[in-house]
């Protein structure tokens, strides 16, 4: 029954792991650039739910989508102001620019928030279903519902629309999707608005599991959402779902049943494992530079 | 390309020039500085101290005698911004130090004042590898390894276990220092450690395993020696797992309850072993928590009961050994070293406290117990 409870917290760990995750590659996929500030926008979503639930007392799903909301236009304006200038730059000075933006968004929290810890109150309390000796809580079983539906929602959007199709040819060619007649503005900042609307609900799922938030709260899931991303394939949708929860259960396996102390070596281990074997990923599609 | 370098240059040096102007501060105030985590996840600890600090020089400074001037720099407990607030101190003309709060960046900075022959009294950074090898180097609180082992004993005497579990975070010296005494004296006293679990910085969200763990194998005590900010994450998760064993924290745990948010009934029950609790009724005590509450609203914890301490230690050298404002640091720093390892003490946090030349404090630690919202003496 341990068993089923350790799989039920990594599952839980995971799906967070899987929204952060599906933000990163959904960016990286199409606009080709690794947002590192995307954990940071997941702090921001935090503090705005946090402020509109715990200061003005509005009810959670309001505090949820005025979260979604400002992460959505703060995900806008920081492609329009830091990334859009740099478009025909080498894609080394936008991961700079991307790591700036995200210290930026750091301290400016600092300035406004402080860092004294705030605690998060859930949004759906602290209750479990308990079935035998296994216990789900609810906010588990909401972060993984919701991670579902976000990820088919998702595939269908970029499969079957015209923004979706727009989406994918700007990622196959950017020049050629141009001369097509595609606004690869608009769909870059759309794709970007998408991203930081979804990190809005993975912070707020994210602070709802482990309550304490604070201007450093995104940073390490963060990091740990970009290894699921890349351990996935980056840039496939199904892959990031498939590597966050694999890196969510894994490391509450490597924690369970070999050390606490080594659970992340453990985790990147089989990171570099899987990249040696599929160097694109778990489900990345391997591109053949044509000379 | 050219130009744009030699005018940021220029810029540079206006600035720094600017910024040695600075330096000659007044000759007339025996300057202390201080650094500690103003931001960043310690925070509580540095306000505490800065608040307490300052009550204490304000105190000071209207008897009229020996004139304090106290400057605080952030580190956020980190210990290369360590650095960087140790060297503002030194610019800004530092002549005693009072520390740095926490251990990690404790470690960094009474390195540095060793070498530079500051006076160095730490509130709260109980490493011993803070004082380790420093004739100048003293700490007001006492050290990871007294408290892990007055923790074992303390549980060991009042019977509160039968068998203990520990959590502790392996990446930070003042949480493994306390586990390690604390495991020693246990096996010393035959106390049952059935189960240890770690964590680190990367994995201080997740403890729902660890916390698991511990509830199979039946511990029904479980020592944590940690900082406030992972407790109170152990107690929600172990809430919502169902597991409510008796949780015994050190004096990391203090400041838990100051938590903006933080649930205080999740805390209810906890031991926690500190020299100080703000409900004892010494008038000493009395007026220092009445001019905490004015100055920060809020009952001064632990740390700002050593801050304050320190400030009134320090007071004491100086006017046992005879130093004056305007002194060289290294003289000031002789002066005081001698004063202190033959002085005695009375504070906040304990009655005839001394120093050995090692830069321990003796003092005895006592337990409270966090009952409604509030610490209670036990």
């Amino acid at each position: 029954m341990s068993f089923l409870n350790y799989l039920v917290s990594g599952l839980s760990l995971g799906s967070i792991y899987a929204i952060i995750a599906l933000g990163y590659t959904m960016v990286y996929g199409i606009a080709k650039m690794l947002n590192f500030a995307h954990g940071d926008v997941i702090m921001v979503g935090s503090y705005v739910c946090f402020f509109a639930m715990m200061r003005f007392e509005l009810p959670p799903v309001i505090g949820v989508l005025l979260a979604v909301l400002v992460c959505t236009i703060l995900g806008i304006i920081i492609e329009k102001l830091a990334y859009k200038p740099l478009r025909s730059a080498p894609s080394l000075a936008v991961l700079i620019t991307a790591i700036g933006v995200s210290y930026f968004l750091q301290n400016s929290a600092l300035l406004l928030w402080t860092s004294n810890p705030k605690v998060f109150n859930s949004i759906v309390g602290k209750g479990s279903v308990n079935i035998g000796a296994l216990s789900i809580s609810y906010v588990t079983l909401l972060t993984v519902g919701i991670c579902v539906v976000i990820m088919i929602v998702l595939t269908t959007f970029i499969n079957t629309t015209k923004m979706g199709k727009a989406m994918r040819a700007v990622s196959e060619d950017k020049g050629a999707a141009q001369l097509m007649g595609i606004d690869v503005n608009k769909t870059i900042s759309m794709t970007f608005a998408i991203g930081s609307g979804l990190a809005a609900i993975a912070g707020v799922l994210l602070c709802s599991a482990y309550p304490t938030l604070m201007p450093t709260t995104g940073s390490m899931p963060g990091i740990k959402a970009f290894t699921a991303a890349v351990f996935g394939g980056i840039g496939s949708i199904p892959g990031a779902f498939l590597g966050g929860i694999l890196l969510g259960v894994i490391e509450n396996f490597a924690k369970a049943y070999i050390s606490t102390e080594f659970s992340d070596a453990i985790v990147f281990g089989v990171l570099i494992i899987v990249l040696l074997v599929k160097p694109a990923g778990l489900l990345g599609k391997q591109v053949n530079e044509k000379v | 390309m050219k130009k744009v370098i030699a005018l940021v240059m220029a810029l540079a040096m206006v600035f720094s020039f600017a910024a040695c102007g600075n330096e000659s501060g007044s000759a007339e105030t025996v300057k202390i500085g201080c650094t500690g985590p103003l931001t960043g996840p310690a925070a509580i600890y540095g306000q505490a101290v800065k608040n307490a600090a300052e009550i204490a020089v304000a105190e000071i400074n209207a008897k009229g005698g020996v004139q304090f001037e106290f400057k605080m720099e952030d580190d956020s407990h980190d210990p290369e911004k360590a650095e960087n607030a140790y060297n503002a101190l030194k610019d800004w003309g530092m002549d005693v130090m009072m520390g740095t709060v926490t251990s990690a960046p404790a470690e960094v900075t009474a390195a540095n004042a060793y070498a530079d022959r500051y006076f160095y009294l730490t509130p709260s950074a109980s490493s011993t590898n803070v004082t380790k090898g420093k004739d100048n180097v003293f700490q007001m609180c006492f050290t990871d390894p007294n408290q892990g082992s007055g923790a074992a004993t303390y549980i060991a005497e009042h019977d509160l276990a039968d068998n203990i579990a520990v959590i502790w975070k392996n990446d930070d010296s003042y949480s493994t220092g306390i586990r390690d005494t604390f495991v020693a004296k246990a096996a010393e006293l035959g106390l049952n450690i059935v189960d240890e679990e770690t964590f680190t910085d990367a994995t201080a969200t997740d403890f729902t395993v660890q916390i698991q763990k511990c509830q199979e194998a039946g511990a029904d005590l479980v020592f944590l020696p940690m900082y406030y900010t992972p407790a109170s994450l152990i107690f929600a998760q172990a809430e919502t797992a169902g597991y409510n064993p008796t949780w015994f924290g050190v004096d990391g745990m203090d400041g838990i309850l100051a938590l903006e948010g933080f649930d205080t009934s999740l805390a209810e029950g906890v031991i926690v072993l500190t020299p100080y609790s703000a409900d004892d009724t010494s008038e000493m005590n009395q007026n220092f928590v009445k001019a905490y509450q004015e100055k920060a609203n809020d009952i001064p914890n632990q740390f700002a009961a050593d801050a304050y301490d320190c400030i009134y230690a320090i007071y004491q050298a100086v006017e046992k050994a005879g130093v004056k404002a305007g002194m060289k640091n290294d003289e000031i720093c002789t002066k005081m070293v001698e004063a202190f390892t033959t002085m005695s003490f009375d504070g906040l946090t304990g009655a005839s406290m001394t120093w050995a030349a090692d830069g321990t404090v003796s003092k005895s630690p006592n337990a409270v117990v966090i009952q409604e919202g509030t610490y209670v003496g036990l």
